[in-house]
């Protein structure tokens, strides 16, 4: 029997690396949904959160994650789904923020505030052209975590991550 | 496939009713995609119902393992005939126009808000993560139906009309949506009764922004927490639980 060298950090870099099956240049580790890393009794054991309840995208990503650690030589992990803390967006980190800008999707503020019912929107620049006259169509997008914008400067509609 | 018997006590039945509500609700808002008024609206609609949906099954994962009998969460979705489901009857209703159905989203949000804020300081754990979750999410509903109510209610002579309709329909099934909790887990559940002020709130605000008038007391309609239901939900369910029933068991 080998001996594994369990690589706490390696692990952490493997699973963390694993992207966003909806945003490809995301990767779990910006988003915030990788939470914690264990290894019990020489089993590997991961934790990941869902952004929202109904995210249809949790069952790949735990099925990549596996598939990940696997290849890098740590057959058997187990992920686990945790619901506590909820995931907010300001768990995403700056280079995730940049990633998601730079594939022209607006990251979401930088703080997730708490919204009056009827409030005014966040200003939103756009993610191709940085010009602030923007106009959200729709707060409901392509995907759970994304609303609809427009560019009234360069005329491009583009997603926005929303904050949660 | 046979139906299973749920073993049912206060906190699985409990656990039930908000998960059949979601579901159920979901469901309804679902039939929207590919018919709403609009592509944003389509997208919208889908959405919410995902929420719900995903709600609903954080519930019934919940109510399954409280219930300890080997059930999952598809069991009690698939498996369950209409006595069985504890949904609130505003749920199952027909979809009816889209005032009705925004109607129904708003008055439901406008519960399920507080109601989940006040479900975040659960001394339950598991229900206080759901609950933070939910939380989030819910907040973007209500804010999305109150628009609609005001965009509607505040519109055409022709939208006014068919939303201040929709209230007067759907009014009389908002008292189930504060059905007292069963004695014995009353301390881990919102107690409904005391969401009331913060609902009255948000319906005086978004009615006097619509110019819609908000019903007076009267009758409500009620039922559905015991398993009688309208015979919508029959018809709902042969749709929804079609495919587990003719091939138990079948996955993607």
């Amino acid at each position: 029997m080998s001996v594994v060298t369990l690589d706490l950090a390696r692990i952490r870099a493997v699973a963390g690396a694993v992207v966003d099956p909806e945003i490809p240049v995301l990767t779990i580790a910006d988003l915030g949904v990788l939470r914690d890393v264990r290894v019990s009794d020489g089993a590997v054991e991961v934790d990941i959160t869902p952004t929202y309840s109904g995210c249809p995208a949790m069952n790949v990503i735990a099925f990549e994650v596996e598939a990940a650690l696997a290849a890098a030589g740590f057959p058997g992990a187990r992920v686990r789904l945790v619901l506590s803390p909820a995931w907010t967006t300001d768990w995403m980190t700056q280079a995730g923020r940049d990633a998601l800008r730079g594939y022209g999707i607006a990251p979401p503020a930088a703080r997730a505030g708490r919204r009056a019912l009827f409030g005014a929107d966040d200003d939103t620049p756009c993610p191709r052209c940085g010009s602030l006259a923007t106009e959200k169509l729709s707060e409901f997008g392509s995907t759970a975590c994304k609303a609809l914008w427009r560019c009234t400067a360069c005329r491009e509609p583009f997603d926005q991550f929303k904050c949660l | 496939m046979t139906s299973i018997a749920v073993a049912a006590s206060p906190l699985v039945e409990a656990l039930l009713a908000r998960a059949d509500d979601a579901l159920v609700h979901a469901h309804r808002l679902s039939e929207w995609c590919g018919h709403a008024p609009m592509l944003e609206e389509d997208l919208a609609l889908a959405n919410v119902a995902l929420d719900l949906l995903g709600q609903a099954r954080s519930l019934y994962q919940y109510a399954a393992e409280v219930e300890g009998a080997g059930h999952g969460e598809d069991d009690l979705a698939y498996r369950r005939d209409a006595p069985q489901f504890r949904n609130a009857l505003i749920f199952e209703l027909p979809r009816g126009d889209f005032a009705e159905t925004i109607a129904r989203l708003f008055f439901s949000s406008a519960v399920m808000l507080p109601w989940w804020q006040a479900a975040m300081t659960s001394p339950d754990a598991r229900i206080a993560a759901i609950a933070a979750k939910a939380e989030k999410e819910i907040t973007y509903h209500l804010r999305h139906a109150g628009e609609w109510m005001i965009r509607l209610g505040d519109g055409t002579d022709e939208s006014h009309a068919r939303m201040a309709a929709a209230v007067a329909k759907l009014w009389p099934y908002t008292g189930e949506l504060f059905a007292a909790e069963h004695e014995t887990i009353a301390a881990l559940l919102p107690d409904a009764a005391a969401l009331r002020p913060a609902f009255e709130a948000t319906v005086a605000r978004v009615f006097a922004e619509a110019g819609l008038e908000r019903p007076r007391a009267g009758w409500m309609q009620k039922g559905g927490r015991r398993g009688v239901h309208t015979e919508h939900l029959g018809h709902m369910l042969a749709v929804m639980q079609h495919l587990q029933r003719a091939y138990p068991g079948a996955v993607w």
